[in-house]
């Protein structure tokens, strides 16, 4: 019965060898396993087809590709993505090398920083969203008090509004890529960097030689699991602007939810659809990568 | 020597400095708005004339019109965040035992459908969920939000707990199957006991994801009384002469029990599948 809700073939595993009746052991995983199946069956495999199914008319594409605001947002989220994750990532390399000095008050500066990532996403953006308010926020009121010019208006003006954005999203996941490069740079053996100090190296020729070839891989991976989290990040755009000013700082995760509160879920689902060629590739890749870890862990 | 060690540590807190007050200063804000009255909030002082915990005693007493239905928006926080912990961690559990000490036939495939589930954006995810809840009859009920952060939580609890229990020795599951046990009694008196550090980092983990949602909160709950404090705050924007020390106050409240048990069990937090998934 539980073989109605599997989402895939089942695998090949030449390993062992077939079995002739299901074991006790094997009913008992079966039932174990069948409460995920379901979750999987009804709240993803499901709307998922139907979504897709939703998504069936070229009208819908016709009317999406229409919308002004749509080209708009194409060109916000290509930019918010290679922004966001490349000036994120450098800052992360740069601030992991600065975590791993082995002090205590770095260590103590380590624990305040990873706040960000601690804390619920909209009190810290309705906050950052108030500083930046043109009246009356912090920012420009101290732009005044000492300089006594007018700040702009950072939430009105369409371009300084996703620039704000991306602060935003960088504020509140640089602590955690940092954590991730910190731990793949403590990961380089100790007496690397000593021969490479006998043999005079530099600061800059450790990096290029030592560090950098050793954290490539975890570099690159980091960035490609960041650009499809990055792709998805609601709270940084919606909290902060709200879309606003007319519609021109959305991205496409913001702006299926626009359609959906405009009731046109057709067009909701059409916006999904268009990134997906770009999101499935990188969501293959990762998930290869982990199986492939797998596999060399159980052989 | 000395010299040339000042100037390192001059340059370890030419970069220390920034960052802590890169960090900080969001949060400083809120406090800072929490305990101002409303002329003092927009003074640009650093610390206010007159602190006060007035706008703490406004919340409590719901005292405000975005305010009056505060505690049972808390109420609602609460329980969607421990229905998603606990439904996840049983769903979760009961599919790692199943996938890694039975070797159930197909558990890799189910597994990958998991990995799909967490590496697919929530947000895109968000709009097919919405049709589907609404088709199920389940919009503006809290089980529509508990159900659908189950669903993002089980992939990466799937994951972490598979990860746990396939370094568990086999040598414990034969020993037991020798002795006769059934598959029950070795998921509870084998498997539970040595999973209780993975299974406490887990129930965590969906608690902390289901309380800070809002996505998912604001699309699937509309009604007064099902929407969590996440949502209420949100309301907060509808006008732009919004209480400002009044939301700070609220969002102080609201953030601090998450970010608490953050730092309690912080050394569970970080790692986990996105250390395996990007370990080079």
């Amino acid at each position: 019965m539980s073989s109605v809700v599997l989402p895939r073939a089942e695998p090949i595993r030449p390993a062992k060898p077939p079995r002739k009746a299901l074991s006790t052991w094997q009913v008992w995983g079966i039932v174990l396993i069948a409460p995920y199946l379901l979750v999987f069956a009804v709240f993803v495999l499901y709307p998922v087809s139907y979504g897709l199914w939703l998504a069936r008319h070229p009208a819908s594409y016709v009317t999406l590709f229409d919308d002004p605001v749509f080209f708009r947002t194409v060109v916000n989220t290509i930019f918010f993505l290679l922004i966001a994750v490349n000036l994120k990532f450098v800052l992360a390399l740069f601030l992991s090398g600065f975590f791993v000095h082995e002090k205590t008050w770095i260590r103590w500066l380590s624990v305040i920083f990873i706040i960000p990532w601690a804390v619920p996403a909209i009190p810290t953006i309705f906050s950052i969203r108030f500083m930046l308010n043109p009246e009356w926020g912090v920012i420009n009121s101290l732009l005044f008090r000492w300089f006594q010019v007018d700040g702009p208006n950072w939430l009105t003006n369409p371009q300084l509004a996703m620039a704000m954005a991306i602060v935003v999203h960088i504020w509140k996941a640089l602590p955690f890529w940092t954590l991730i490069l910190m731990a793949g740079r403590l990961s380089i053996p100790k007496e690397l960097y000593e021969a490479a100090s006998v043999d005079g190296a530099s600061g800059w020729q450790k990096f290029k030689f030592v560090t950098w070839p050793s954290i490539r891989t975890l570099y690159i991976t980091s960035t490609l699991l960041s650009l499809i989290w990055t792709l998805g990040d609601f709270n940084s755009v919606y909290l902060l602007t709200g879309g606003q000013p007319a519609d021109q700082t959305h991205v496409l995760a913001t702006l299926g939810i626009r359609y959906i509160r405009l009731d046109q879920l057709d067009q909701a689902m059409a916006t999904i659809v268009v990134a997906l060629p770009f999101v499935l590739p990188m969501v293959y890749f990762m998930m290869k990568r982990l199986s492939g870890d797998e596999q060399q862990k159980s052989s | 020597m000395n010299s040339r060690n000042l100037l390192r540590e001059a340059r370890l807190w030419l970069v220390g400095i920034p960052v802590l007050l890169w960090t900080l200063i969001p949060i400083y804000h809120i406090f800072l708005f929490s305990i101002s009255t409303k002329d003092s909030a927009f003074s640009g002082r650093l610390w206010p004339e007159h602190p006060t915990l007035r706008n703490f005693g406004i919340v409590f007493r719901e005292d405000h019109f975005y305010l009056h239905h505060f505690w049972s928006q808390i109420w609602n926080s609460l329980w969607i965040a421990v229905a998603t912990g606990v439904i996840t961690l049983a769903v979760a559990t009961c599919a790692a035992f199943s996938i890694s000490r039975l070797r159930v036939k197909g558990g890799r495939a189910v597994m990958n459908a998991a990995l799909f589930t967490y590496f697919i954006p929530a947000a895109f995810l968000a709009v097919p969920m919405y049709k589907a809840m609404g088709s199920y009859g389940l919009l503006n009920n809290r089980w529509s939000l508990v159900l659908a952060m189950v669903t993002l939580a089980a992939p990466y609890a799937i994951w972490v707990l598979k990860q746990a229990s396939d370094k568990l020795p086999w040598e414990l599951d034969e020993a037991a199957r020798i002795d006769g046990a059934t598959p029950a009694q070795l998921f509870g008196l084998v498997y539970l006991p040595l999973m209780v550090p993975s299974l406490v980092a887990i129930f965590t983990y969906a608690l902390l994801l289901a309380w800070n949602e809002y996505l998912y909160a604001f699309l699937l709950l509309s009604h007064e009384n099902t929407i969590p404090l996440a949502v209420g705050l949100g309301h907060f924007l509808a006008s732009d002469d919004s209480p400002w020390e009044i939301l700070m106050a609220t969002a102080l409240i609201y953030g601090l029990p998450p970010a608490a048990i953050y730092y309690a069990f912080r050394r569970y937090m970080v790692g986990g599948l996105t250390a395996g998934a990007v370990k080079s």
